[in-house]
């Protein structure tokens, strides 16, 4: 779980980064890099999950 | 941001090496801050970690790393053309700091600056580490940090790589802003503090199988805050030496970069105290400690770009927040992070970052600087992991549980830091 949450952080930069490519518009590559980063963030929330549930699985 | 850049007069070349040779008090109070937030028992592996690890980071650093951050006159760099535009990913410089004598000398300053600042990033996930990462171990973190992650950093920030260029290529501010080393020091070091924690694991006793976490106060307050003072010397120098160098800020803004590092540290604390007085009854000495230590990491990445009234909010943010996000690393998230460097270093380095695009009033700036923050996240925090999970089948991180029991310092070292001291019964080993 942890691992699988580290791996969808790469896709939230490349998200950030293609609105930079692809969007001239400054609300739009703006927008699009918030949208980057909330990905990113969902990925460390499932990392962080996996450490907590790999720490309790270590008291059982 | 780029070494490249116009020749300095000898009164500001003298003057960013007078910074720079002030600017290791803050590795000096980062490594009293480690120590003070460890245990009696590990006290000299402690301090003798930092030093090493330091020692180990800028050899290597000066012998092969500074070649990718591209700070000396070398290659062109190795650049990608994506949708027709250039991204610079590596330097190309010379081995050996090869030709640092005949270089000119704002890249000699620049050799200079990384030295220290990888010197101070490397220490970070040492403090996270505390009391179970064995010295070769911290060692070996050191030389991975020196010679993959902190050079390709560098050289994106400061080196002209490509997120120094998002101005030019982009049109967005004047690229992405770290003049005081808030996403190259400080986060960098921070997520590296981050990775440690899950590799190596709690501290024996630190989360038991029934109630809360145990509390495990550092056994010296009076390093720890003796070190926050002497890094705020450091800081300011180091401040200073980064606008001077990477934003090329004019002399008359000097004195301002340095009050704004003040103020955003001197709310923060007040800050912490607050908050802590608010919560437990009475300010509590360390989380004050890294109220402190997070208004400085936060003024690196703003103190060159705002107004001292956006330092003292920025400030107060940091402040704010990293009481609170001590409490719920450890209690929430079971993140046993001793010296705090995930919310002190990370969290606070992000909010820095993000300040210096949100008080600019270059169009774009925010952009560029949340296309750092996503870098540092979507890239570094997974490479960093991923390098580390290599490293420990190589060289184990934690020390075995009989080492953690009679602590660091006998275990590694066969003596004591404090050897006049009786040795009590822990209880945490029940």
């Amino acid at each position: 779980m942890k691992y699988a949450g580290l791996l969808v952080m790469p896709a939230g930069l490349f998200l950030a980064l293609a609105a930079l490519v692809l969007f001239a518009d400054p609300v739009e590559r703006g927008a699009f890099v918030v949208c980057g980063l909330a990905v990113e963030a969902l990925g460390l929330g499932v990392a962080v999950r996996g450490h907590m549930l790999a720490q309790r699985g270590s008291h059982l | 941001m780029n070494c490249a850049a116009a020749p300095l007069s000898d009164a500001v070349f003298a003057l960013a090496l007078g910074l720079l040779l002030m600017s290791p008090l803050a590795i000096a109070g980062l490594a009293l801050i480690n120590v003070g937030l460890g245990r009696t028992r590990s006290a000299a592996q402690a301090l003798l970690g930092n030093l090493a690890m330091a020692a180990v980071a800028v050899v290597l650093f000066a012998i092969l790393g500074s070649a990718f951050a591209g700070c000396l006159p070398g290659g062109a760099g190795h650049i990608l053309q994506i949708a027709g535009k250039p991204w610079n990913l590596l330097g190309a410089g010379p081995l050996f700091a090869g030709g640092l004598a005949t270089a000119p000398a704002q890249s000699q300053l620049a050799l200079l600056f990384e030295l220290i600042a990888v010197a101070l990033a490397v220490l970070l996930p040492w403090g996270s580490g505390a009391d179970r990462l064995r010295l070769s171990a911290g060692c070996a973190i050191a030389a991975v940090l020196a010679l993959v992650v902190f050079p390709v950093a560098a050289f994106w920030t400061w080196g002209g790589g490509w997120l120094a260029a998002l101005g030019v290529n982009f049109g967005l501010g004047q690229g992405f802003m770290d003049a005081g080393g808030a996403a190259t020091v400080h986060v960098v070091g921070g997520i590296s503090a981050l990775a440690v924690i899950w590799i190596a694991g709690p501290r024996r006793g630190k989360f038991p199988k029934e109630g809360f976490s145990t509390a495990m106060p550092g056994h010296n307050a009076v390093y720890v805050l003796f070190g926050c003072m002497v890094a705020l010397v450091g800081w300011m120098a180091f401040n200073a030496a980064g606008a001077l160098l990477w934003v090329h800020a004019p002399l008359g803004a000097l004195a301002q970069v340095a009050l704004n590092t003040v103020l955003s540290a001197s709310i923060a604390l007040a800050a912490t105290f607050t908050v802590t007085r608010i919560r437990f009854g009475k300010p509590d000495a360390s989380l004050c400690a890294n109220g402190w230590m997070a208004g400085l990491v936060a003024s690196s990445g703003a103190a060159a770009a705002v107004s001292p009234a956006a330092a003292l909010f920025i400030g107060m943010v940091a402040g704010i927040a990293t009481p609170l996000l001590v409490e719920l690393f450890e209690l929430a998230l079971s993140i046993d992070d001793p010296s705090g460097a995930v919310s002190v270093h990370a969290i606070a380095g992000i909010w820095g970052i993000f300040a210096a695009g949100l008080f600019s009033d270059r169009p774009g700036q925010l952009v560029a600087q949340l296309a750092g923050i996503a870098t540092l996240l979507g890239f570094f925090l997974p490479l960093v992991y991923f390098l580390f999970l290599a490293l420990n089948r190589f060289v184990p991180f934690r020390v075995d549980s009989d080492g953690e029991r009679i602590g660091m310092d006998l275990h590694e070292l066969g003596g004591g830091a404090y050897p006049e001291f009786v040795i009590h019964r822990d209880e945490s080993y029940r």
